[in-house]
């Protein structure tokens, strides 16, 4: 089954959220996918403490309280998010456009709109030569079921919360733990670390310091890990079962460019009047889209969302006129929001 | 104003003048150098404007924080002078600073 909507927003992010008010004032109901597993883009992902300062109107506010005010600001249109999705292909059917996830999710809709930043959230991969091949027989980026672990030994790769909570999580029904970290400081919780070594001295976990990855060796599977130290250069042979690896998360274009629409770089290349791309319906908001004078700022996000929203109604409402309203007079908005008109 | 030499992977050079206050990154961003992504625009919040600093100059470039460092841990072959060129703002001092480019960026 379809989900039929007037519009599918792509990335949670402040401009996604704010495309989604735009379209709400309107009467157009939006659906959100967002490959994170949770709402907020980079804003939340990779500066949620950080100051911003060129907000109109808010001298400062940081990346998580922006984002909690515009999910207040959209709270009365009960948007659909589907989070830890990602689109993956785009097919035509007549005047809509069928979106199918990575989840096989389908969606129907007269608009899509791209406000994927620099693309979506992905694991960053070990930066060594070949070894997509040893990807999900036994190299991982996330653990899944942990009990395909049951009384092996693995080498865990990274310093972050993700590495070390899953060593001593793991440390429960692993044979052998190798964490391998890179330098000797750890980014995570200071109470993981203290669990780590803790179990490191019974020897279930082996914590390698100033370890980096040299050569994954196997056929088909990987059988050991050639891992090399960085002050002495010296190398080290660790037998494994299988790896984890917790380098964080990068930024990809992803399945969009695939698409057919006109690219630059990681950028898509719109027009300036309603930011669609050179498909019908399908348009680029935010950091992701190029045109003449472009700014990658969230205040040009929301110039661009509200542009790009006039054009979405038409396309949902082919019958319908649009007509230009504002916020503070119209009784129909008013209603839309949930607020009374106390403007007597 | 400062000249920063950016060297790529491949050995070719750039020679870039770059304004006082303005951070290494910045400098290769606007002057249209390869090989820096800068994704995040620069709040040390992505690994890829990752550089090796030349030997020579790594005592006299800013201190590494430890959020650079925590951050770094997501370069592509990250090294002893590997720093995040995002944090690295030039002063007069710099005239001739040398930076290597990685063969990709995380």
């Amino acid at each position: 089954m379809n989900i039929k909507t007037d519009a599918l927003v792509i990335g949670a992010g402040p401009v996604g959220l704010f495309s989604v008010f735009e379209l709400g004032i309107m009467g157009l109901k939006a659906h959100v996918v967002d490959n994170l597993d949770k709402i907020g883009g980079q804003c939340i992902e990779l500066y949620p403490d950080k100051p911003i300062y060129d907000i109109p109107a808010l001298p400062k506010c940081t990346g998580e309280s922006l984002i909690n005010n515009l999910l207040e600001q959209i709270k009365p249109f009960k948007t659909e998010f589907h989070l830890g999705e990602r689109v993956q292909s785009i097919n035509k059917n007549n005047n809509n456009w069928v979106v199918e996830t990575n989840l096989g999710k389908k969606f129907e809709t007269p608009n899509i709109i791209i406000a994927g930043g620099v693309g979506s959230f992905e694991p960053r991969k070990i930066p060594l030569e070949g070894v997509e091949k040893f990807d999900n027989t036994n190299l991982f980026y996330a653990v899944r079921n942990k009990e395909i672990f049951k009384n092996q030994s693995i080498c865990i790769f990274g310093g972050g919360d993700s590495a070390l909570d899953w060593a001593v999580d793991l440390s429960n029904i692993c044979k052998k733990i190798y964490l391998v970290h890179r330098r000797d400081d750890f980014r995570a919780a200071q109470h993981t670390v203290s669990q780590m070594n803790e179990i490191s001295k019974t020897g279930k976990i082996e914590v390698l310091t100033s370890f980096q990855p040299k050569e994954l060796i196997g056929e088909k599977l990987i059988e050991k890990v050639r891992i090399t130290n960085s002050n002495s250069n010296e190398d080290k042979l660790l037998k494994v079962d299988s790896v984890l690896a917790f380098f964080g998360l990068k930024m990809e274009l992803g399945p969009i460019a695939e698409w057919g629409l006109n690219l630059d770089k990681k950028n898509i290349k719109v027009n300036a009047e309603n930011f669609e791309t050179n498909e019908k319906g399908i348009f680029a908001i935010g950091d992701i889209c190029l045109y003449p004078g472009k700014l990658k700022l969230i205040l040009s996000g929301f110039h661009e969302a509200a542009l790009c929203a006039k054009s979405c109604f038409n396309r949902a409402r082919p019958d319908e006129k649009y007509v230009f309203r504002f916020t503070t007079s119209s009784s129909e908005i008013q209603k839309r929001l949930g607020v009374k008109n106390d403007n007597k | 104003m400062p000249k920063v030499t950016y060297i790529e992977a491949s050995g070719k050079k750039h020679e870039i003048q770059v304004d006082v206050g303005l951070s290494i990154m910045e400098g290769a961003v606007q002057n249209s150098v390869p090989g820096i992504d800068a994704d995040c625009g620069g709040s040390c919040a992505c690994a890829t404007c990752h550089v090796y600093v030349d030997e020579q100059w790594t005592e006299k470039v800013p201190e590494i924080t430890d959020a650079e460092k925590d951050m770094l841990d997501f370069a592509f072959e990250p090294k002893k002078n590997s720093r995040l060129s995002c944090q690295l703002i030039l002063e007069d001092s710099h005239d001739g600073i040398v930076v290597n480019l990685p063969s990709k960026q995380g």
